[in-house]
Order: structure tokens, then C-alpha cells, then sequence
């Protein structure tokens, strides 16, 4: 594997002691993690566990109360001017691809870098149309996303995001609402992104997908960081109870 | 609505059912007592002076009445095209009300000699105020929502305040109040903007209650994928969100405008020369007061008949587009 290409330890996300909550409902505690530029990251753990809230922290769809989050040398905070500014540069993608309907897919691609980069009409097209021929899809540029298979749909959504840019590109569980047969065409479109040395957080349920791509890998329950490690590591020698037991049920086929 | 496959047999094909209407019927008309109408005239032959034949009379021409309805809505029920037969009942029932108004003797001589007025001046004035109003009411409706959605208190409670007031108040006291409230303030206002004024501040009010729905049933999914790339409320409200929400405001919005051009009426009271107007008063000087009042009932009716036919078209074109 490619992972060995020389990181520089640069962390373009650093979170320490952060704390979210909603209402009286604890959801994340005291999470500390780092993560550097080129690095691999899956985190895992049962539902509920606060995964999702964690990274939708990291461009601030979601608030937290309490500790630091730090995206691109920029503190996170609530009376920010500039979030548009870390959002447009971290890259998201969402389970339920969240693609703008009344949009054809080259739409979808050109909009973020027309009106939020100011790129010329003409720019923006040769950027889609580099990304979606990346994801495999260029002949559906004129299709409305309704048109598309959930696959499909999925990786114009990578391609969308990728067409600003990003420094840091979220996963947010995203072969969680596809059908089985379409799982691995959007798998093979993220193992091709991160080959390119993109840096990558995702959360997934995919442990096939954590082996062969992530730098390293985390586990959460109940709102806190349980353990991470390598992957190598964390599979064959995971240390907490829960991990194993969380291992053993998702691991068993 | 999703049509069930199976389909229970028709009423009218069950001789109890059949049976009941005609007794149902029957007995309407004997209390209404028909010997009087057209039918009991036509019978007269048979039963003599329709004024002395009394309760026998009553009773045969409320039979023959009954048999006659009932045999039509069997005949009816006989036509297997869907359309044929909405076709057929709209007739009737146009027929029905034509012959109701006709039995009130209008004189369609003076009807011919003021139509063309109503027509150029009262359709025209009564389509210009509410088309004026409804685009101001929509762009009223669009700020409103947005506020009632804000977490800034003055904007909410300013919002809030403004759709209880006219939503609260009686359109035609609105209008009073704009038209005669104005000049004490040191401005007099003429009556055509009052008017307009009157109708967009309370159709406002309502429609920030669609608009708000409208925005409201946008997927938060929509939000969150706009936000993640960086937009702007401003650019997510109006490339993303709107868009999609215009599709489920269109319905509505048709309706409050068919509504509009019927409250258009209400500005009559201060003298703008639209539709109601120009009935109430037409027909003064020669008290033909019921000519010109049927006369704009008709012209009102077609308008939102071609309003309606007008909605359901751009419904039907937003619904080709959303099954691209």
C-alpha cells in the first residue's frame, strides 16, 4: 500500500477537550484528536455513539459547548465571521448525499465554485467535468440527481465536494443508505481519493474499507474516544472490552 | 389520492339505494309543492287547473318530478367515459342555475347595453388591483416567513405581531382603516392604493403562513449540503431553497389569488370603480339591480374558472419538471 508516502506532521484539524451537548444529554466528552494533513482516518462504533456529531463538529453544522476545535488554523466558535470561508474548504459528504434536486449533476458541481469561489462560468465546468470523470460519471452531467442510481448519486456528491477543493474531505457514513450492489463502486471512488493523498475522515461501518485505507483508526461509545490505533493494530489486537466486543459483532461474517 | 384497484359496484346499481332516492326525493318535492313550476303548468291538461287540482295534484307532479330525476341520474350512471359524464352533470347543473336565474325575468336588453363597460372597466380594475396586490403580497409573504423563521426577536415579533393584526382583522375594516385612517395623519390617500394596499397587507399575512410551510418542508438535508459547501443564507435561500419550495407554494398561492380577486369586492365601499362597484351602482337608476348583481356573479365565476384552468397548468408543468 501507498501509505507509507512521507507525512508531513502538520495537523490541519486539532480538537482538545471538546464537549457537546444536547440539552442534559452528554453527547461528546473531553474528545482530543489530531489529525495531519494526508492522514486516513475511520472512526467506527455502534449507533449512538456520537460519531456523526463528532465530524459534523469539524465544520460546525453541528455546535460544541465546551474545549477547542481548530480546522485549518482556524478556531471554531460561534460568533465567527468567516465559517463559509473553513466550510468551502472542507469537503462533506452525507448519507443521504443531500444533492440539490432541482439541479442537473453538472449544476450540482459547477454551483459551489461559480458562487462561492467566484470562478468563471467556463472554469467551473472543465473543474466538474474533471471530477465527475474522476468519479466515473462525466455522460450523466445532464441528469437530474433523481435520474441517478443511490451509487451514482453518491459519487457526484464526492464530486461535488471535490470540485472546491478541499483541504479535508468528511465521510458521513456514506454507503450507509445504498443498496449492497452499490456500496463497492463508492468504496473503490473513496480508496481512489485517498491514494491520491487526500486527507479523510470517515465514519463508516465498511471494517473491509478501515483495513485497507486508514492511517488509523478510531472507535467511539457513548460519546467518548474508547481507543485508536493502527489498523493492524486495532484489529488483530484491539485493547478495550468494548472494542472487541463492538469487533466481534460487526466482524463476524 | 392512489385509486384502489378494486372497485365496489355503483350505488345507482342497487335497487334499495334506487328506491331510497326516489322516496328521498319524493318527498322533498312534496314539501316544497312543485304544482306551480313549469312541469305542473305542462301537466295541466291532465290535472286541470294546477291552483284547484290540490294535494292530488301536488302528489302527481311531484311523481312525475321524481321519476324523471331519478331515470336521468340512472341514464347517466350509463355513460362509461369518465369525462362524458362530468361533462353531462356540469351541464345539468348549469342549466339548473341558469333557469333559476331566468325565472327571476331579467331584462337582457339592459344587461346588452351595460356589458361592455363592465367588462373594460370593472373586469379590468378588479384583475389590475388584485395582479398588483398578489406580487406584493408574495414579496410581503417571502420576509415575513423568513422572519417568522429567525431567531432575531425583533424580526419575529415584528412578523408575528403583523400577520395576527390582519390575519385578526376583517379585510373590509382594513380597508376603512387605510383609506379613511391616512388622511389623519396628514396624508390623504387616493382609493385605488388603499385598496391595494388593504389587499397586500392582509393576503401578506396569510401567505407568510404558506411561504413559511413551504420553506419549512425542505429537506434539512438541503441546508446542511448547501452550508457544507460554504453558501450564504442569502444564496442557499434563493438558489436552493426557494426553488424547491416554489412547487408546493404554487397551489396555494392560486387559491389566495382566486380568493384576492373575489375580496377585490370589499374595495368597492371606497369607490373604486371595480366589478362590485359598478353592479351595485348600474343598476340603480333604472332598479335593475338583479341584472347587474347575476351579471357580475357570471363575470367573477369565468375569471376564476380561467384562473383555475391557468393554475393547474403551471402546477402540471412543476410536476413534469420534479418527475424528470
Amino acid at each position: 500500500m501507498s501509505k507509507t508516502n512521507q507525512k508531513v506532521k502538520e495537523p490541519i484539524i486539532s480538537i482538545k477537550e471538546m464537549n457537546k451537548y444536547y440539552g442534559d444529554f452528554h453527547a461528546l466528552t473531553n474528545i482530543d484528536l489530531e489529525v495531519n494533513i494526508g492522514e486516513r482516518i475511520v472512526i467506527c462504533g455502534p449507533s449512538g455513539s456520537g460519531k456523526s456529531t463528532l465530524i459534523r463538529c469539524l465544520n460546525r453544522l453541528e455546535a460544541h459547548q465546551s474545549g477547542s476545535v481548530i480546522v485549518n488554523g482556524v478556531e471554531l466558535h460561534q460568533h465567527m465571521k468567516d465559517i463559509d470561508k473553513v466550510r468551502s474548504e472542507v469537503g462533506m459528504v452525507f448519507q443521504h448525499f443531500n444533492l440539490f434536486p432541482h439541479m442537473t449533476v453538472l449544476e450540482n458541481c459547477t454551483a459551489g465554485p461559480m458562487w462561492v469561489n467566484k470562478v468563471p462560468p467556463v472554469e467551473a465546468h472543465e473543474i466538474a467535468m474533471k471530477y465527475l470523470e474522476r468519479v466515473n460519471i462525466p455522460e450523466q452531467a445532464d441528469k437530474y440527481p433523481a435520474q441517478l442510481s443511490g451509487g451514482q448519486q453518491q459519487r457526484v456528491a464526492i464530486a461535488r465536494s471535490l470540485c472546491m477543493n478541499p483541504k479535508v474531505m468528511l465521510f458521513d457514513e456514506p454507503t450507509s443508505a445504498l443498496d449492497p450492489e452499490m456500496v463497492a463502486e463508492v468504496l473503490d471512488t473513496m480508496t481512489d481519493l485517498a491514494q491520491s493523498g487526500m486527507t479523510m475522515i470517515v465514519v463508516t461501518h465498511e471494517m473491509g474499507f478501515a483495513k485497507q485505507v486508514a492511517d488509523r483508526v478510531i472507535f467511539m461509545d457513548e460519546g467518548k474516544i474508547i481507543e485508536a490505533n493502527e489498523p493492524i493494530a486495532f484489529f488483530e489486537n484491539p485493547q478495550s472490552e468494548r472494542t472487541k466486543k463492538f469487533l466481534s459483532q460487526v466482524l463476524v461474517h | 389520492m392512489i385509486k384502489d384497484t378494486v372497485t365496489e359496484d355503483l350505488l345507482l346499481r342497487k335497487p334499495t339505494f334506487i328506491a331510497f332516492l326516489f322516496a328521498t326525493v319524493l318527498v322533498c318535492f312534496l314539501i316544497f309543492d312543485p304544482s306551480q313550476s313549469l312541469i305542473g303548468h305542462l301537466l295541466e291538461p291532465a290535472l286541470g287547473d294546477p291552483d284547484t287540482s290540490g294535494l292530488y295534484g301536488r302528489f302527481v307532479t311531484s311523481f312525475m318530478l321524481a321519476v324523471l330525476m331519478v331515470l336521468n341520474l340512472l341514464a347517466i350512471s350509463l355513460i362509461p367515459n369518465f369525462r362524458l359524464q362530468v361533462i353531462c352533470v356540469w351541464i345539468e347543473l348549469l342549466i339548473l342555475f341558469l333557469s333559476f336565474f331566468y325565472s327571476f325575468d331579467l331584462s337582457f336588453e339592459f344587461i346588452r347595453s351595460k356589458i361592455w363597460f363592465m367588462v373594460t372597466q370593472g373586469i379590468f380594475t378588479t384583475l389590475y388591483v388584485s395582479a398588483i396586490s398578489i406580487v406584493i403580497a408574495s414579496f410581503i409573504a417571502i420576509i415575513g416567513a423568513v422572519a417568522k423563521m429567525s431567531s432575531n426577536g425583533f424580526a419575529y415579533a415584528i412578523a408575528s405581531f403583523y400577520t395576527s393584526f390582519f390575519r385578526g382583522l376583517p379585510l373590509l375594516m382594513q380597508v376603512y382603516l387605510i383609506y379613511l385612517g391616512f388622511p389623519q395623519i396628514g396624508y390623504v390617500i387616493d382609493a385605488v392604493p388603499a385598496g391595494i394596499i388593504a389587499l397586500s397587507l392582509c393576503y401578506g399575512a396569510y401567505m407568510t403562513e404558506i411561504f413559511r410551510a413551504g420553506i419549512m418542508s425542505i429537506d434539512a438535508g438541503q441546508w446542511e449540503g448547501s452550508r457544507a459547501l460554504g453558501f450564504k443564507f442569502s444564496l442557499i435561500m434563493r438558489k436552493i431553497i426557494l426553488p424547491q419550495s416554489i412547487p408546493l407554494i404554487i397551489p396555494p398561492t392560486g387559491n389566495q389569488f382566486i380568493a384576492m380577486l373575489k375580496d377585490s369586492s370589499l374595495v368597492s365601499v371606497i369607490g373604486v370603480w371595480e366589478l362590485m362597484f359598478l353592479a351595485r351602482t348600474l343598476g340603480n337608476k333604472t332598479f335593475n339591480h338583479m341584472e347587474m348583481l347575476i351579471t357580475a356573479a357570471m363575470l367573477y365565476w369565468m375569471m376564476t374558472m380561467v384562473l383555475e384552468l391557468i393554475q393547474s397548468r403551471i402546477e402540471r408543468k412543476y410536476q413534469k419538471r420534479q418527475s424528470r
